[in-house]
């Protein structure tokens, strides 16, 4: 196996036993990258120079081991951009904090961005400014989104891991698609400083990783409280390697009804049934559970992730940073650098949140939604009462074709609605891959606990890996 | 007067914190443009804003001082418009919970108290700087993001002086608090009126109009003068009026209209998701309640009770917390019970010596004993009242002593019979017309003839003892 | 509830986007659409349930007044599509 092939827990041990370096493996990727990106293209390309590491840094836990960031999450002079025309040329003036923490810990940011849905809007990475990524597994179809890139880049072996950003699946859903490991933490246990806000009340930055331990050990880096996060809730972060204890036996695990209907392709349903008997023959114990309200989470999520949208992206002006339309006074300005700065996808998405916030509609929609929201989270507060976690299929279909959902925007909102609820509940969900179909496309189990009980998603997810093999297998590319 | 004017004001205070609302930017005046800034007050992509404890506290003071009622929930709303200046092109504000409700200011009207209704007093951010040149304009955002108050009043002010003496009244507790530096100018203390006329006994209010732009308190009260006349002419002349935004000319002492092409605004105001919501218990508020001071309407009435004053020699002393302090210095020191002496010699003599040396009362670094002493020299009929004006103001240039003053110039009063008689005589005769009035009984002449022999006397003369001599010589004539 | 193409024309108004003719003529479409599926939402009773604007059980986050360095006025302004001086410059204002 090639350096770029193996986990950062095994990298991790071969750099402290010298066995390797962080330049190898930095050369390893870059080699791969040279080979696969043209067809893969995971990564958002502005002809950086490409560095080598920063050495020294073997006293720290992870080595100067690379890591690839989504162009969504500040890096200090480096492009970060949302994959936006409209942010043409933006390099932050200051670090996210989860990536002040992956330095002091001793990562080194991978040099080229992630790409992704421009501003995180969509489920495929089809929106973005420089064009799609496509699945290393089946290039014709997209990897998911909008964290696309970055779960491409992993599957791909063009990352070791790497950082996602997940707003209604946006981690989840493309690690499913490319077969690899995807984390949304509960809302509030990662700092969003940092973070270019999508939708403020459901953005988490999660890790996207080859398998659970990866995750566990990002997990444990970038998780805890922030000064700088007003929403970043101060709960000590436990030591999660304790929960990697290949034991489930007698964990309640519930299987929502309303998950399993009309709409859910046949091959992933019976793949997710088969992944949950696997779970009750490890000894966990399955039973139906209700969350009556989960068909109005995705009218409650486009809502309110459109009407916070609006507002973040009201920033987008061209008066400060980012890409300015000629024009000769400053109204034509807004409208034109707004206009043409703004990518289809972006601009549906700002109008129907002005829309939703609007006077004489606040109350029908906007309100509306906020109270739907509290009675999605009452159903999962309920099922927790029963349950230690809940599982689910993390998409109702495998990856779909390039192209396949673009003209209609509904349809492409639909392959989310498995995801949604989670960040509107603001709980911790983790996607792990589970199956293939027969077309060879990774299929992905979703496991929900609740607020704050990651420990109970890496037991789970790490018990179901180590007694199955959908993790090892890699694309051919 | 056929129509009723009706006044409400909004008025915008700068606390003065060390930092900025949201970031620890410094919030210091007259720096190098765009110095005090960060990504925060930026608003730049991920970005995100932690609340000033401080500015929290001295908005809770501002608000038990003008008698509001203290929300326990309040929470931060975004207030969504495309501004410059408005580096998010959100303001970060508070809609349906602000911070206090339902508070009041008394102010003096004519000769009685009145009671002026605060509809609200909440908290938000102050937006940067404009300078507009030809064709461009610049932005300095170093004022972007400090703490700001905005206190709503009823329409409860019927005339430009309630409307002055409402922000005379506001400032000076403010003062009393020491949370902002009230000066108009500097723009730490902005107001915007809204005003509108009715006729006198209509229940329904007239079309408003709201006036900006004035940078003085006696701004305020211009544009509200000039606002009646306008509106007052168009009423009469039965014109329509428009409801609008004039702004003040203060060179061309008019208001002009400021022809916004949008109707109605349309915020779109909703909760703002990066900041968490605020419960403020009874607990916090005692606490803060405790740390007040004494503020000018207790003063007042403390002075009234203690030392006996009059509600309106009491009023003009508590104006300013200094000058009450220098006040009551002077009444503590002031031998025996009756303090009307020196009180008429702080708001009298003295008030006019600082108005005309452009000092407050407590900063024209007169010697309290000295004053006493020099109020002695009137009591004992020593020197007239007149007399002893000039005194004052030849111990503040010089920093002598009354007694020096009054022995080096000579100036103690004539009030030796002999001296006086040669006087009255010589005035006497040269008044042989006013002579006669007296004699038919014209009692006003008696005054005009005591006034020439003080002329005559250089003011020296004992107005009380040359009134009783002319008299005794005109009856015994 | 049904969005007409002059409520779209506003909203964009609003948002301060130009819309091209085609992309309104597209846009309201693909809107009026997705708020017929959104109006799914008008079928629950809520009148008896309390909106969660804040899914976090945190309050009262604030930090203390205290001075932190500031960005130099070069680096706030290395992103600026157009400065003079130390100041951001943007086109007249005609509204």
């Amino acid at each position: 196996m090639e350096l770029n092939q193996l986990t950062a827990h095994e990298l991790i041990d071969k750099l402290k036993d010298k066995q390797t370096t962080a330049s190898a493996v930095l050369d390893a990727l870059y080699v791969r990258i040279q080979k696969v990106e043209p067809s893969v293209k995971a990564y958002v390309s502005r002809g950086q120079a490409c560095l080598p590491p920063t050495e020294g840094k073997y006293a720290c836990p992870l080595q100067g081991l690379p890591i690839t960031i989504k162009d969504n999450i500040c890096t200090e002079g480096l492009p970060t951009e949302c994959c936006s025309k409209i942010l043409q040329g933006f390099r932050p003036p200051y670090d996210a904090t989860v990536i002040n923490k992956l330095k002091n810990a001793g990562a080194e940011i991978f040099p080229l961005k992630a790409n992704m849905d421009e501003f995180a809007f969509g489920s495929s990475t089809e929106n973005s400014h420089f064009g799609p990524t496509h699945n290393p597994w089946d290039l014709v179809c997209v990897p998911g989104g909008s964290s696309g890139g970055s779960a491409a880049a992993v599957a791909a072996d063009e990352a070791i891991w790497a950082l996602g950003s997940d707003t209604g699946g946006s981690i989840r859903q493309p690690a499913s698609f490319c077969g690899v490991v995807g984390l949304k933490p509960t809302y509030g246990r990662v700092s969003r400083y940092g973070l270019i806000a999508f939708a403020s009340s459901l953005d988490q930055i999660g890790p996207i990783t080859k398998d659970v331990q990866d995750a566990v050990i990002l997990s444990q880096v970038i998780f805890g409280y922030d000064p700088n996060d007003s929403t970043s809730v101060n709960q000590e972060v436990p030591d999660f390697s304790k929960s990697l204890t290949n034991d489930i036996r007698g964990l309640k695990i519930g299987i929502p009804g309303e998950y399993f209907v009309e709409g859910m392709d046949a091959e992933v349903k019976s793949i997710i049934e088969e992944a949950i008997n696997k779970l009750n023959a490890l000894g966990a114990v399955s039973r139906k559970v209700s969350l009556p309200h989960t068909e109005y989470a995705v009218p409650v999520y486009y809502i309110i992730a459109t009407a916070e949208a609006s507002s973040n992206l009201a920033r987008f002006d061209g008066v400060q940073y980012g890409w300015r339309a000629k024009s000769e006074n400053l109204f034509e300005m807004y409208k034109k650098t707004r206009g043409e700065g703004f990518g289809e996808e972006a601009k549906r998405r700002i109008i129907l949140g002005t829309f939703v916030l609007s006077h004489g509609y606040y109350d029908a929609y906007y309100l509306r939604a906020l109270k739907v929201r509290t009675l999605i989270n009452q159903d999962f507060d309920a099922a927790f009462k029963d349950f230690d976690c809940i599982v689910t299929p993390t998409s109702p279909t495998p990856a779909f074709k390039i192209g396949e959902k673009t003209k209609d925007p509904l349809k492409m909102y639909l392959s989310d609605i498995y995801t949604i609820s989670v960040n509107l509940a603001g709980i911790p969900a983790i996607s792990i891959p589970c199956g293939f179909t027969k077309k060879g496309l990774p299929v992905g189990l979703q496991i929900m606990a609740k607020p704050f009980n990651e420990e109970m998603l890496f037991r789970v997810a790490h018990t179901f890996e180590q007694n199955t093999d959908w993790h090892k297998s890699k694309p051919k590319l | 007067m056929k129509y009723q004017t009706v006044i409400g004001l909004e008025v915008h205070l700068q606390l003065k914190t060390k930092t900025k609302a949201f970031c620890g930017c410094s919030t210091d005046f007259g720096k190098t443009p765009n110095s005090s800034v960060c990504p925060v007050c930026l608003g730049f992509p991920g970005s995100l804003p932690v609340y000033n404890k401080e500015a929290l506290s001295y908005a809770i003071k501002v608000a038990l001082a003008l008698g509001c009622r203290i929300e326990e929930h309040t929470k931060f709303d975004r207030k969504n418009y495309f501004y410059p200046d408005l580096p998010k092109n959100y303001q970060i504000s508070q809609f349906d919970l602000p911070l206090s409700k339902n508070g009041f200011l008394n102010i003096i009207a004519g000769d009685k108290l009145k009671r002026i209704g605060i509809t609200r007093v909440h908290l938000e951010e102050d937006a940067g700087k404009l300078i507009h040149e030809t064709d461009a304009s610049l932005v300095d955002f170093n004022r972007a993001g400090i703490p700001l108050l905005e206190i709503v009043s009823e329409p409860d002010l019927n005339s430009s002086q309630e409307a002055f003496d409402y922000l005379t009244g506001l400032k000076s507790i403010i003062e009393y608090l020491d949370v902002s530096d009230c000066d108009m100018e500097k723009g730490s203390l902005r107001c915007d009126a809204n005003i509108s006329l009715r006729l006198q006994g209509a229940k329904e209010l007239g079309v408003k109009t709201e006036l900006k732009n004035m940078n003085s308190f006696k701004g305020v009260k211009d544009a509200l003068n000039s606002e009646v006349a306008r509106q007052s002419e168009l009423l009469e002349t039965g014109q329509a009026l428009e409801q609008e935004t004039r702004l003040w000319d203060a060179q061309k002492n008019m208001t002009v209209s400021m022809r916004t092409k949008e109707g109605a605004k349309d915020y779109r105001y909703f909760p703002d998701p990066d900041l968490t919501v605020f419960i403020i218990g009874q607990e916090m508020i005692s606490h803060i309640k405790d740390q007040l001071p004494e503020l000018p309407g207790e003063k007042m009435r403390r002075f009234m009770r203690e030392y006996s004053l009059s509600e309106y020699d009491a009023g003009i002393l508590v104006s300013s917390k200094k000058d009450a302090e220098f006040a009551e210095e002077c009444l503590k020191k002031y031998p025996g019970e009756d303090k009307k002496n020196i009180v008429n010699w702080l708001i009298g003599p003295l008030l006019s010596e600082a108005n005309a040396r452009n000092v407050n009362l407590h900063q024209t670094g007169i010697d309290i004993d000295k004053l006493i002493e020099l109020i002695g020299f009137v009591q004992r009929q020593e020197i007239s009242h007149l007399v002893a004006k000039s005194v004052l103001a030849q111990m503040l240039d010089s920093g002598k002593s009354a007694q020096v003053i009054i022995k080096e110039k000579n100036l103690l009063q004539i009030s030796d019979t002999a001296e006086l008689k040669q006087l009255i005589a010589a005035v006497i005769e040269e008044n042989a017309k006013s002579v006669n009035d007296l004699k038919s009984g014209k009692s006003n002449a008696l005054m005009f003839l005591v006034g020439q022999v003080m002329k005559k006397s250089s003011g020296k003369a004992n107005p009380k003892v040359v009134q009783e001599l002319i008299k005794r010589r005109i009856d015994n004539a | 509830m049904a969005i007409d193409k002059e409520t779209v024309k506003y909203v964009a108004h609003l948002a301060r986007i130009e819309l091209q003719p085609d992309e309104l003529e597209k846009l309201s479409g693909q809107l009026h659409d997705i708020l017929g599926f959104i109006d799914k939402l008008s079928s629950l009773d809520t009148s008896q349930v309390n909106p969660s604007s804040h899914i976090l059980p945190i309050s009262n986050v604030l930090r203390e007044d205290k001075l932190r360095d500031s960005l130099s006025p070069d680096k706030a302004l290395e992103n600026a599509p157009d400065r003079k001086g130390n100041f951001f410059s943007v086109p007249k204002i005609l509204e």
